[in-house]
């Protein structure tokens, strides 16, 4: 009975682990979405700015897989 | 000379994906079980010198890049061949980066800069072969690059800079009295960085690949698996691009970090 009231946590745990994916998810999307904004209203800038595109996106995202890997560790290593 | 040894590699990598496949290479198998190191002869315990199935892929993954930048420079044509522009295109593409991020004066560190890009992409391109393993899945192997990449900085960063490396994290535009807090921040952030450097390419391509035998495992349930193999197909495509831009972060950082060490000043 113990155990199982253990695992249902672990679960109840990945799983809101799981609501970080989605927060990283509106992050990527800011950076893209105001990447791109910037870049139709200047064409010419956007070429040169696509690195500081990933590095932003590389940044926002990793967070989000933070979690996931919160959300693995719970599920197969506790 | 050239082509037989790109054959040769390339055969190479279809007869290894063939003969050293996981031995539950089936259905329903759970979507962690792809990425469990397994000794390549028999199944005794792993010692420093066994060969594993990681050991294998991430040889292959070099052989593959010595196959495509060899084959690339051989002939060195006016008109390139297929394999001599990917060749250029890789060394172009890599070099305008290392310019552009990090500035002139790390161009000599190009070299492990493109060893770094070369190997990443060619591991997470031969990962995604069926039955084949994901190196760069393991925390263990990019957490080795990414130390690599935190050690080879600090120690360039001190030789270059000497004391004045410390500069780095005395953010002299802020307030005074804000200057010790964004110190304490910086610090934090300076060691975080091969944490979440290997963690983010680690991440990404096992959540990738999970995702992928999840979908494969719904594939057996009759109703759901048009369309699992449809997404299977899908989800393939993002892991190809993922693979790439993933290999590019991971550079593209090392520049940033290398650009940080070369110029501390904020």
């Amino acid at each position: 009975m113990e155990g199982d009231i253990a695992q249902m946590g672990q679960f109840i745990g990945a799983g809101l682990a799981a609501i970080g994916s989605g927060a990283a998810a509106i992050g990527v999307g800011h950076v893209a979405g105001n990447f791109l904004a910037g870049a139709l209203r200047n064409p010419s800038a956007a070429a040169g700015q696509t690195a500081t595109l990933f590095i932003g996106i590389a940044f926002a995202e990793a967070l989000g897989i933070f979690s996931f890997l919160v959300a693995l560790l719970l599920m197969f290593a506790v | 000379m050239g082509k037989i040894f790109f054959y040769a590699v390339l055969a190479l990598v279809v007869v290894s994906g063939l003969i050293f496949a996981p031995e539950h290479a089936g259905l329903a198998i759970h979507p962690m079980d792809q990425f469990v190191v397994q000794p390549l002869f028999g199944d005794g315990h792993i010692a420093w010198y066994t060969p594993t199935n990681a050991t294998l892929w991430m040889g292959l993954a070099i052989l593959a890049t010595v196959a495509l930048m060899v084959m690339g420079s051989s002939r060195r044509s006016i008109v390139p061949g297929r394999a001599q522009s990917v060749a250029e295109l890789a060394y172009g593409f890599v070099y305008k980066m290392v310019e552009d991020v990090a500035g002139k004066d790390a161009v000599k560190f190009f070299p492990y800069i493109m060893t770094l890009f070369m190997f990443i992409v060619m591991a997470n391109v031969l990962g995604l072969l069926p039955t084949s393993f994901a190196t760069t899945s393991h925390i263990a192997v990019t957490a080795v690059l990414a130390l690599l990449v935190f050690v080879t900085v600090t120690v360039v960063g001190f030789v270059k800079n000497g004391a004045a490396f410390l500069g780095l994290f005395w953010v002299s535009s802020a307030p005074l009295p804000l200057r010790p807090i964004l110190a304490l921040i910086e610090v934090i952030s300076y060691f975080v960085r091969p944490v979440s450097h290997s963690i983010r390419l680690a991440g990404n391509i096992m959540a990738g690949h999970a995702v992928l035998k999840v979908f494969a495992g719904f594939a057996a349930i009759a109703v759901v698996s048009p369309l699992s193999v449809v997404a299977i197909t899908a989800m393939y495509g993002l892991e190809v691009l993922v693979a790439f831009i993933q290999a590019y972060v991971f550079t593209i950082l090392t520049c940033v970090y290398l650009k940080d060490a070369l110029h501390p000043s904020h």
